[in-house]
């Protein structure tokens, strides 16, 4: 056994003990788990493993380097304020699955072996599943076996590529693996699934809306991120990262303007902000993996807060909806702040968190000479202002007045979202500290003259564009509809195709035993022509009938005898 | 929901436009910046006068009209998955 608990256990062996408690006590202790995990991550020493042998193989369950610090240092805080968001649910389920589930996660990162990474990836998948089904409504039902299927295959395919990977080199250390050979392609397409690359993407837009109003926040930050550093440690300055980074940066964000679920048009921005740090993978120099890991520790942070935020207002109105929301301002003030807070730092104003960590992956990416990649960046960030930064505070708090006065959000929510907005703002103010844990030594100025005054001509035309479209009407409105997406594929063209095949098998079943059939018909009728009971053969003949039958013979006979 | 007799600043529609108006002119001061710095750039196009300005409104109306365009092909009742 080691002697090294790693901190994701405690996080998971305690929300097994939540079930015991009751009320207070439960939700304390359920505050305390990520306060133990965080004291514990703090005693590791960089450098630290703790190592266990089952079946003759030795697992390492614990490695502690910087980049799986910096990780489980972000995972413990945002385990921390979602619980903080939660308190006032009332479920024993969603409590131990969102702990059990952010368990996993910090256990995943600090796996020093693939086999361990598996085992905790697989977790956070059948945890995080109960978030979305503890909405206890069929469609969020229908949706969250989706995601199951959806993650448990990442799963298994994370297990066949290991497999292979191990037969091949003889090794199962989570190191950098590149992209040669079978078992680390499947590796890495396990990875893509929970990083929702292009057209992989398509669960966490499914799943994450119809989760329960705290679990999406317990969700936003974990699954994908785990995904972001699994891709950091396997697959850095991997080339073909860049481009799938990039995509993933800019088609989310067209869908994002025309979706009407405010929590879904998070999900894909969601997308959005996890191609930035894809780029950063790809490009694979010091200042762009640190671009990737300071930019997932704010991420989770502004993400969490408008996820919060959008939750309060479901929580609140009942809807999500931007055609039947607006005016909310007036009722949610605070709530209202707090998500203009989030979306300043998503936008990567100034003095927000987005702009000391997006900036290193942009300004990596121009260092670089992708001046293509760079060009898209730059597109994906005016749009993530454009959709993220306005559309959602707007459609939500300002648009036009819908009527809907409802009560400011409970205090606990309000708290919760304080604190993230606090440090969204102390990161943006003061990034030292942040910089200080990232995974190489930070060579990076953020505020200099031209990043601030370039960002802002950026972010303050996308702005102009937004007022000008909206004043010519040009913008298009909220409707009420779902759009297309690769999920469709699944949703729709699968079952058809299946249902068509079904259907054409059977019509072709019917044609063969419609022809069977007739044929027996014929034969029968022919049958029952002669042998039925008007049949020639089957008559009833009198008997006089009979002996002129035995006449006509027997005169023939005599005939044929003579002649 | 209750009555909300308050009225609201924003409720005056003359003060929306003087939030339009704000905005011009902030945009206004950002391009004419562009002349007071010396700008830090990688590519060659980043030092054209405005070009971070001009970049970000063409992108964000660009992005609105294809998004518009993409919804004719992609919108589908609200009820499309539901049977």
């Amino acid at each position: 056994m080691t002697d090294i608990l790693s901190p994701g256990l405690i996080l998971i062996l305690g929300s097994l003990v939540l079930p015991f408690l009751k009320g207070i006590w439960q939700r304390g202790f359920m505050l305390l788990l990520p306060v133990l995990g965080f004291w514990q991550t703090l005693s590791l020493a960089p450098g630290a493993q703790g190592a266990i042998e089952i079946f003759g193989l030795t697992l390492i369950t614990i490695r502690v380097d910087a980049l799986s610090l910096v990780f489980a240092y972000i995972f413990h805080i945002a385990a921390l304020l979602s619980a903080i968001y939660a308190w006032h649910v009332r479920d024993t389920l969603q409590h131990v699955a969102g702990m059990a589930y952010a368990g996993a996660a910090i256990g995943a990162v600090f796996a020093g072996d693939l086999i361990t990474l598996f085992v905790y990836w697989e977790l956070t998948a059948l945890t995080s599943v109960f978030l979305i089904w503890a909405r206890r409504e069929e469609r969020a039902y229908r949706s969250g076996l989706r995601y199951l299927l959806i993650q448990v295959g990442s799963g298994v395919i994370l297990l066949a590529g290991i497999v292979v990977h191990q037969h091949q080199t003889g090794s199962i250390a989570f190191e950098k693996l590149g992209l040669d050979g079978l078992g680390p392609t499947l590796i890495f397409i396990a990875f893509g699934i929970k990083c929702a690359f292009p057209l992989l993407h398509n669960w966490l837009q499914d799943a994450y809306p119809e989760a329960t109003v705290t679990g999406t926040v317990f969700l936003s930050a974990f699954t994908t991120k785990l995904a972001v550093y699994a891709l950091a440690r396997g697959y850095p300055g991997t080339e073909m990262l860049i481009w799938i980074g990039a995509t993933m940066t800019a088609f989310p964000i067209f869908y994002a303007v025309i979706e009407n679920d405010l929590r879904r048009v998070l999900a894909y921005s969601l997308n959005n902000q996890l191609g930035f740090m894809v780029v950063g993978i790809g490009i694979g120099t010091e200042l762009s993996l640190n671009g990737t890991a300071a930019h997932a520790f704010s991420h989770i942070l502004y993400k969490a807060l408008l996820f919060m935020s959008m939750g309060a207002v479901l929580f609140r109105t009942g809807t999500i909806k931007g055609s039947e929301l607006g005016g909310l301002y007036k009722s949610m003030p605070w709530t209202t702040g707090f998500c203009i807070v989030g979306a300043a730092s998503i936008s990567a104003f100034p003095l927000f968190s987005g702009f000391i960590s997006k900036s290193m992956i942009i300004t990596a990416a121009a260092g670089g000479g992708h001046w293509f990649v760079w060009g898209v960046l730059l597109f994906a960030s005016a749009g993530v202002f454009h959709h993220s930064g306005i559309k959602i505070p707007y459609f939500a708090f300002y648009a036009h007045d819908s009527g809907i006065r409802v009560k400011e959000a409970p205090f606990n929510m309000l708290l919760a979202m304080g604190l993230t907005a606090f440090l969204c703002i102390a990161i943006g103010v003061y990034p030292a500290p942040l910089y200080a844990i990232l995974p190489f030594p930070v060579d990076f100025v953020p505020y200099t003259v031209t990043h601030v005054i370039t960002q802002l001509q950026l972010l303050m035309f996308s702005a102009l564009a937004f007022a000008v479209l909206m004043r010519s009407g040009i913008y298009p409105p909220e409707l009420r509809s779902v759009n297309l997406d690769s999920d469709w594929i699944y949703r729709r063209f699968l079952p058809k195709v299946v249902g068509l095949t079904r259907g054409g098998l059977a019509s072709l079943q019917q044609v063969a035993e419609s022809v069977a059939e007739r044929g027996l018909r014929r034969i029968l009728a022919v049958v029952f022509h002669y042998h039925g009971p008007s049949g020639l053969l089957a008559r009833t003949w009198p008997i006089g009938g009979a002996a002129l039958c035995v006449l006509a013979m027997l005169g023939g006979f005599l005939l044929t005898y003579f002649l | 929901m209750m009555d909300d007799p308050k009225k609201y600043w924003l409720d005056e529609p003359r003060n929306v436009s003087k939030i339009y108006w704000t905005v011009c002119a902030l945009c206004a001061a950002l391009f004419v910046a562009d002349a007071f710095y010396h700008k830090h750039a990688h590519f060659e196009v980043e030092g054209w006068f405005g070009f971070y300005g001009i970049y970000g409104f063409v992108a964000c109306v660009g992005l609105v009209l294809v998004a518009k365009l993409l919804r004719i092909i992609l919108i589908r009742p609200e009820d499309y998955y539901d049977d």
